[in-house]
């Protein structure tokens, strides 16, 4: 079986013409970095991926996950996760409830509470399952939005730009995690971002995508 | 919510919204047009257009109907803009809004009520002054309430149309700009009105433009403030129609339904006139910029929007509390400025009745504002799921009952039901509400349900949610509190229809309006406080729950203390 996030002659549009085409292929444990000026549809691109491309937008070309081809499938059932810039934590819900909501299903009550406290544990957020998530600093946020969304078991990473909002300090710690969790789960990851620093160290390859006249 | 509900949720939703409107212009063409099968009578004729232009009372009746709706609408928005032109932003502002926020459900006819009670000749207010400034040892002979030119209505409508008015434009002034718009203008050397009404004001206006439209229909059409505070001899078109309507004479449904066409083109030509006058004074408003007038008169303005408004939210706060001291009262001669003792009696006397009339209040208000609030949820879904997008003519379907006098089509639904046979009750009211209580659920709604952020729904499908989970475990808990503010909204709607419910309820439905506002005829002002209270307390007890349940529930969640 092909592991890994294969991109196949990717074609996006919108009502003003071609926005994008894109093919690549995403091994897993390996990063690709899609870089190029807002706008240019770099969200757009991941909106496909997960299944969730708006109206406007057409699209052609196949996306196969583990040679699976997702292109079709809706958005719950295509097992590929993603991180905003934005935590988007779910504010009516504890950081356990959160991550009991991303937990894929399955296990006993106390199993399923062991597994959320041992991710809690993995990031170093020990015993922060009652807390408001709207409490947390913006590197616990981040780290408790990671843990929910590999909690979930996905084949695949999307990052949007996942890095933007944290400090410069923070940001460096973050980054490593994510990569450092979605290499030890041999995830294919695709990140879109116009920070060249964070394609430097995401450390694969690095497309450009350029404004299309 | 499965699959083959959704999609066709908008279609019925507009079905429900729309079909009684339309059903009830068609019923009443008919009759209008001499054509009335139940009573014998078939068409086509004139005679009841003629019948109705020969009523000695129509000038006045439909002039009437002009100066009151144009007057309260012309009164109030100008009230309104010059009070967000000089003080949105400040501290007196934000109290003011405080204060109007809760008036807005207190019902007209308690408001009507309140402020009869207020200003009449023997009300609260010649009383705190009677004898000592005044000397008056008993009520003057002077018409106040009721007066022939419709003042003391026009009065009434505006102080409730003003809080409708205010909280429409705050909500419209955050797309507009306006704090960075004002800022520029006063650094320019403009007043803060004169500023803002050059700058803000065109912004504003375009974004409020239909429920102005809507205060003016209805200002134009009312029945249950112009039944407590309007002129009797003749009385409002509106109310001559309802008039017509109640005659055991079926005969007068000929002219009830060609007063409702008659209505319906008065309203039109209204809105039509109203405008034409929107363009010219745009282009007025043009030259007024051009000659770069920084505003001479802006303190003395914006000092008088803000004592406007205060009497004007006063004078809604002062009517329940005399309305409360009416409900306790036992003997209150004049002049006393209180009664001598208070009591229970008045309660007790007419508690049986309230309670049952409050019973069915209640029945008919929960039932039609859960259903409206699930076809509000289930169109913002289908339009989130499907990718819909709504445009202009959306918008102005779904302000259309709002802006198609209830005296136009009612009594042709009503006349419709009664030639096929059709019982009157419980249930057809509870779909003649839906028709007003939809629209606004929906517009109180819409606006947070679509600024929700849908990359949290991305992040919940990509967590594996199904659209049904996200919408269930994600989307509806982190929106409750405006869905709880929308059911409250359609509740407080519900509770306050009159004329559908005496129409429609062909006068067997008895809420707590419809039995307040026929106690208007008597004098027994205890009655009225009685049911006037409940009826103010069933459209504001759910707003407060709406605040109180959400701020419980949520008490441990920052993210949603103030979302």
């Amino acid at each position: 079986m092909d592991k890994g996030l294969f991109l196949r002659n990717i074609e996006i549009s919108s009502q003003k013409g071609r926005l994008l085409t894109v093919s690549h292929d995403i091994a897993p444990g390996a990063v690709l970095s899609v870089m190029g000026p807002s706008g240019v549809g770099k969200s757009t691109l991941l909106a496909f991926i997960t299944g969730t491309l708006p109206a406007d937008f057409s699209a052609q070309g196949s996306v196969m996950l583990d040679g699976q081809d997702i292109t079709g499938l809706p958005a719950h059932k295509r097992r590929v996760g993603i991180l905003f810039q934005d935590d988007l934590l779910f504010p009516h819900l504890s950081v356990g409830a959160n991550l009991a909501f991303g937990l894929a299903p399955g296990g006993t009550k106390t199993e399923r509470r062991d597994k959320i406290a041992q991710a809690l544990i993995e990031v170093d957020l020990a015993g922060f399952e009652d807390r408001d998530p709207a409490t947390l600093s913006g590197g616990q946020k981040a780290r408790v939005a990671l843990m929910r969304m590999l909690l979930s078991e996905p084949c695949a990473l999307l990052l949007d730009e996942p890095f933007s909002r944290l400090d410069a300090a923070l940001r460096a710690q973050v980054r490593d995690l994510v990569f450092a969790r979605a290499k030890a789960r041999s995830l294919p990851v695709l990140m879109v971002t116009h920070d060249a620093d964070d394609a430097q160290a995401a450390g694969g390859p690095i497309i450009t995508l350029q404004a299309q006249s | 919510m499965r699959r083959p509900v959704l999609p066709a949720l908008p279609a019925l939703t507009l079905l429900l919204m729309l079909g009684p409107v339309a059903a009830g212009l068609w019923g009443a063409l008919l009759p209008a047009f001499g054509h009335l099968p139940a009573a014998g009578l078939t068409g086509p004729s004139l005679y009841p257009f003629h019948a109705v232009l020969d009523w000695p009372g129509l000038p006045r009746a439909a002039l009437l109907s002009i100066t009151t709706g144009v007057g309260a609408t012309v009164i109030s928005l100008c009230a309104v803009m010059l009070l967000l032109a000089g003080w949105s932003g400040t501290r007196a502002f934000r109290t003011l809004e405080r204060l109007l926020s809760p008036l807005l459900s207190v019902p007209h006819a308690a408001a009507a009520f309140g402020l009869a009670f207020l200003i009449a000749p023997s009300g609260w207010i010649a009383r705190l002054v009677s004898p000592a400034i005044t000397g008056w040892d008993r009520p003057p002979d002077v018409l106040i309430v009721q007066d022939p030119l419709g003042l003391s209505m026009m009065a009434g409508l505006i102080v409730k149309e003003i809080p409708f008015l205010i909280l429409i434009s705050i909500a419209a002034l955050g797309q507009a700009q306006s704090q960075s718009s004002i800022k520029i203008a006063q650094a320019l050397g403009y007043g803060r009105i004169t500023g803002w009404m050059k700058t803000v004001f065109p912004r504003v206006y375009a974004q409020i433009r239909l429920p102005v439209y809507v205060v003016l229909a209805y200002a134009m059409s009312v029945v249950d403030v112009a039944v407590i505070l309007g002129p009797n001899t003749p009385p409002t078109l509106s109310v001559q129609i309802v008039k017509w309507m109640s005659d055991p004479d079926l005969d007068m449904r000929l002219l009830a339904a060609a007063g409702a066409l008659l209505q319906l083109g008065l309203v039109i030509g209204v809105l039509v006139l109203w405008r034409v006058a929107e363009g010219i004074i745009a282009k007025l408003g043009q030259g007024w910029v051009a000659r770069g007038a920084r505003g001479k008169f802006d303190p003395i303005l914006a000092q008088g929007a803000l004592f406007f408004g205060g009497v004007s939210s006063a004078a809604v706060f002062l009517g329940l509390v005399v309305l409360t001291i009416w409900s306790f009262a036992g003997y209150w001669g004049f002049p006393d400025a209180f009664p001598d003792g208070f009591t229970l009696r008045n309660w007790m006397r007419h508690g049986p009745g309230a309670l049952a009339a409050l019973g069915e209040t209640a029945v008919i208000a929960v039932t039609v504002s859960i259903v409206a609030l699930a076809l509000t949820i289930g169109c913002l879904e289908a339009e989130y799921r499907y990718g819909l997008r709504v445009t202009q003519r959306g918008i102005w379907l779904l302000y259309l009952p709002l802006l198609i006098p209830q005296t136009a089509f009612l009594p042709g639904l009503q006349t419709l039901m009664l030639g096929i046979g059709a019982e009157n009750g419980r249930f057809p009211v509870m779909l003649a509400h839906l028709v007003f209580v939809l629209p606004y659920v929906f517009l109180s709604l819409s606006a947070p349900f679509r600024a929700w952020d849908v990359r949290t729904g991305t992040v919940a499908a990509a967590l594996g949610a199904s659209p049904d989970a996200v919408l269930w475990r994600v989307r509806l808990p982190m929106l409750l509190r405006p869905i709880l503010t929308a059911l409250a909204v359609g509740l407080a709607v519900s509770v306050g229809q009159y004329l559908p419910t005496l129409l429609i309820g062909g006068g067997r439905v008895t809420t707590l309006t419809t039995e307040a506002v026929a106690l208007a005829s008597g004098a027994d002002r205890r009655a009225i406080g009685v049911y006037g209270l409940l009826q103010t307390g069933a459209a504001l007890l759910p707003f407060a729950l709406a605040l109180a349940f959400p701020a419980m529930l949520w008490s441990n969640r920052k993210g949603l203390r103030d979302g």
